[in-house]
């Protein structure tokens, strides 16, 4: 048998193919079809980003980390400080509250916004390093309720923080008027690329060593153990590979709302925070697709119906989460898989029955 | 020659019970030795403790001239000592095939090899393992949907690609259906003769030890109490009086 | 680091903290006692547990304010309201996961606890509230040290409430169901004992004790919509540090927890008590599994 047909059978390969075609064109003309709602879009594919990241943890290997809002929010201000701080003091910058424009060329403001994504996803992938030493040995409650301390505990240090701040927050330098492409538009493709780079690099590494070891870790810990897995390190490089994309998305929405503040925007556990774990189960927790539909379910829903909820939305989404969880646990992908279990590969290779019932008789039956 | 692996005047206490007392045994590169014992006589601990997933109070625990007592128990099964639970342990919500590809040895694992895919090899002896075991057509179910047994089948499965040096057992066939009984003991010695696997066993299945085994070590409140050929322990007074309750 | 030098140099600033950590702490116990009740019997990390002590705080604040209610009776008020809602929340959510695995059950009671805090949010606004009682200070040490008697009185009714609770817990047979179920539920089942009349009212004590505790926090301290988590957190840190059903235990970490609390405002600045609070759960629990992996265990 080869690789291939060991492997879950996913359909006809070109029907794959063009729906990934199809996907990428509706994907990348969609700016120029609405131009209205290019900002929703560009929200749709970071939402995408961090609930795929949230699966990582949460889905594949079982750890209900609420703390990713942390490499979220870190992200989201490491970008910013690089990219005030390449041209500019920071310390100054901040203290004036937004007094102070730092007027950058075009160049200045591409290079700057690369630096510092790039700058945070390594900041946030050092510290999901450090983090991980300790937390990664918390079991069950501990390691949510601890992520959670952590979370909050982020939000708490950054609105003491005067550098960055503090309560008063922080604005990434203005967009240049003479780049010639409307800014929202900019930050959906670059929206738009972190998403499909998150995607098939997850894709490609839940497929391997790395995909099945951090399911074995979810299913039973003690037995993988057991079994001579380097369970902490894969943990770790888990935890380090959901922080490096999130950190990503942080910095593109502090770009896109254009002012970061430390509860409600960057370590922000009532909305980011709590929205990665509601669509990663909605949409089906531990499967490759789930999060991608949850967060296209989720934010959907919350634009069409949530403006006409007055301010009750937060409300309604804590009385969402609760419904999800306790009727509705498998999440739209998880309930396909259940019902329908062989289109997903679970199947009993009829042809090979009642072979190889002694074991003299193995080798070269294939 | 040292034996392969060598327990020395282990000693482990749970609270003010004495689960294991004073216990030393050797095992032999390439043997099958037997472990039997009545419930509750310290079988299962002295596993653990040779395994790490405990520490011990006293003695002794060598495995290749190296001593196993402190080091915990990915590193001790890393060494290519492995064992399998009596409450067989599967990961239950992924097929058979993805639990064979993920037992394979760790030993050298580097980053590289974490986030590398599985080659043509892995899937050539996950499938050849499986084979044995009588499981390739169900390769592609979720192993939670197997049978008690068959999971039982799996794991001794995943414990043989993780190329092991030595297997502890713990109740190999509780729970089969007996007519499996035979096809099991026949793989557990194609594993030691074959593939040059060294076997401890805790059974209670006489029949089965006593076939198997060609040392047997009796244990009896946390001591043990006999060892040496099968005839020979089976026909010791102490262990016929351990067995029917003599104390 | 001024500060510090302070408290070394003026020893009554140090005890005004102490006593006030103290005073803080009873409250913590309650909340505590709670967790680890409901913890212990239904295997529940009930998340929701610090928004039980913030509805509290707004019922008896809300029958005063508006009702004229004389806030120390607002407290059986609240008690009696949250044990309603407490039981309401088993029978209709929380029975659904009480046999279903840790992430259904953090979920769930994660999601009541956004539920009910953004629901005081739109009902009383965001605003930090307080009940005035009227009652004045003692002064000491040159009026260096001052302590509230509002504090003190409700240090003694949270004490007044534990003892009654213990009281209960160890004569009615609704308590004595409770320890049975919580040390072997398939076993209190099969003596006919009403595992799911013992769970709802478990869960239901829990909130009437949170719900009191809520009571006098609004008449000795402050409450706003938002401070739930940091009591689920407390009482987390103070079970953790206690372990289940250690009652002197939990007393000992609460008062520990609310001097901790009090010095760590003193000396990093009140802006960092409350990053102070939930870096220190993350820091005990890490610390106490880095204990256990050296004996070859982990924290479970």
């Amino acid at each position: 048998m080869s690789a291939a047909q060991l492997a879950t059978a996913a359909g006809p390969k070109a029907r794959v193919a063009g729906g990934y075609t199809a996907l990428l064109i509706v994907s990348l003309l969609a700016p120029l079809v609405f131009p209205a709602y290019v900002t929703q879009f560009a929200f749709l594919w970071v939402l995408v980003v961090i609930a795929l990241c949230w699966n990582v943890m949460g889905g594949e290997m079982g750890y209900n980390s609420f703390g990713n809002i942390v490499f979220f929010g870190v992200g989201m201000y490491a970008t910013s400080v690089v990219q005030v701080g390449l041209y500019g003091d920071v310390g100054a910058y901040t203290a004036a509250k937004g007094g102070l424009a730092l007027d950058l060329t075009v160049t200045q403001y591409f290079v700057g916004l690369g630096v510092g994504m790039f700058a945070g996803a390594l900041l946030a992938v050092a510290l999901a390093g450090i983090l991980g030493l300790g937390m990664l040995g918390l079991r069950g409650h501990y390691f949510a309720i601890g992520t959670l301390g952590l979370g909050i505990a982020a939000a708490e240090l950054a609105a003491g923080w005067d550098w960055i701040g503090a309560g008063s927050g922080m604005v990434p330098p203005n967009y240049p008027d003479a780049a010639g492409i409307d800014r929202t538009t900019v930050f959906y493709y670059l929206a738009f690329i972190l998403a499909v780079a998150t995607f098939f690099t997850l894709k490609r590494l839940r497929r391997g060593r790395f995909g099945l070891a951090i399911n074995a870790i979810r299913d039973d810990e003690d037995k993988a153990e057991a079994m001579g897995l380097h369970t902490t390190r894969y943990k770790t490089v888990a935890w380090c590979v959901s922080a490096f994309f999130t950190a990503f998305a942080g910095g593109i929405v502090g770009n896109i709302v254009g002012f970061i503040d430390p509860r409600t925007v960057a370590f922000a556990g009532v909305t980011y925070g709590v929205w990665m774990v509601l669509m990663t189960v909605l949409g089906g927790k531990g499967t490759l697709w789930g999060p991608v539909v949850g967060a296209a379910v989720f934010h959907v829903t919350q634009e069409l119906f949530w403006t006409y909820l007055l301010g009750w939305q937060r409300v309604a989404l804590g009385l969402l989460i609760v419904l999800i969880v306790v009727f509705f646990p498998k999440g739209i992908v998880g309930y396909i898989r259940d019902k329908w279990p062989e289109k997903f590969g679970y199947t009993v290779d009829e042809s090979a029955t009642g072979a190889a019932a002694d074991p003299a008789q193995q080798g070269g039956t294939r | 020659m040292s034996p392969l692996l060598e327990v020395n005047n282990v000693s482990k206490a749970f609270g003010g019970v004495q689960a294991n007392h004073d216990i030393s045994l050797q095992v032999a590169d390439g043997e099958i030795a037997g472990i039997i014992g009545p419930n509750g006589s310290g079988k299962t601990t002295l596993f653990n403790s040779i395994v790490g997933a405990h520490p011990i109070d006293r003695g002794s625990i060598k495995f290749r001239d190296e001593e196993l007592s402190r080091l915990r128990v990915p590193h001790i099964a890393r060494r290519g000592l492995l064992r399998t639970f009596q409450q067989t342990r599967i990961y239950k919500q992924m097929t058979c095939v993805e639990n064979m590809l993920i037992s394979r040895p760790h030993a050298n694992e580097t980053l590289g090899s974490m986030l590398a895919d599985f080659d043509e090899a892995d899937y050539r002896e996950a499938g050849e393992l499986l084979e044995l075991v009588g499981l390739y057509a169900k390769r592609n179910l979720q192993a939670g949907e197997l049978s008690f047994g068959q999971q039982k089948l799996l794991e001794f499965a995943m414990a043989l690609m993780n190329n092991p040096k030595m297997l502890l057992l713990d109740e190999p066939t509780a729970g089969i259906n007996p007519t499996l009984i035979n096809g099991l003991l026949e793989r557990l010695v194609y594993a030691n003769r074959e593939l040059g696997i060294t076997l401890l066993v805790i059974e209670h299945n006489m029949r089965v030890i006593m076939s198997l085994a060609q040392r047997i070590y009796c244990l009896a409140h946390g001591q043990l109490l006999a060892e040496g050929a099968p005839e020979t322990v089976r026909n010791d007074p102490r262990v016929i009086d351990a067995y029917l309750g003599g104390q | 680091m001024d500060n510090i030098q302070l408290l070394i140099e003026t020893p009554p600033f140090a005890l005004q903290l102490v006593i006030e950590g103290v005073l803080l702490g009873g409250i913590f116990a309650l909340a505590a006692y709670g967790m680890a009740l409901v913890w212990g019997v239904m295997n529940i990390i009930n998340i929701v547990q610090g928004e039980w002590v913030m509805l509290g705080g707004f019922i008896a604040f809300a029958l005063a304010q508006w009702g004229g209610v004389p806030s120390l009776f607002g407290i059986p008020v609240a008690a009696a309201a949250l044990f309603a809602i407490g039981w309401l929340a088993y029978h209709t959510i929380i029975f659904r996961i009480v046999d279903r695995d840790l992430f259904t059950s953090i979920l769930a009671t994660f999601g009541l606890s956004i539920l009910f805090q953004q629901l005081m949010n739109q009902i009383f606004g965001a605003d930090v509230r307080t009940l005035e009682s009227g009652l004045g200070s003692w002064y000491f040490f040159n009026s260096m040290v001052s302590i509230s008697q509002t504090k003190v009185l409700g240090f003694v009714l949270a004490g007044v409430i534990a003892v009654v609770l213990t009281i209960f817990m160890r004569s009615s047979r609704m308590g004595q169901a409770i320890r049975a179920t919580a040390q072997n539920a398939r076993a209190a089942r099969i003596l006919g004992i009403d595992t799911d009349r013992v769970y709802a009212f478990t869960y239901g004590l829990n909130a009437a004790v949170c719900g009191a505790a809520g009571a006098i926090v609004v008449m000795a301290f402050t409450i706003h919509p938002y401070q739930g988590l940091i009591y689920t957190v407390r009482s987390f840190t103070i079970v953790v540090i206690a372990g289940l059903g250690n009652l002197p235990g939990v007393i000992a970490s609460a008062f520990g927890l609310g001097i901790a609390e009090q010095y760590a405002g003193f000396t990093l600045g009140a802006e960092f008590q409350n990053a102070f609070v939930f870096l220190l759960l993350v820091v005990i629990l890490v610390a106490r599994n880095l204990k256990l992996q050296r004996r070859r265990e982990v924290l479970r």
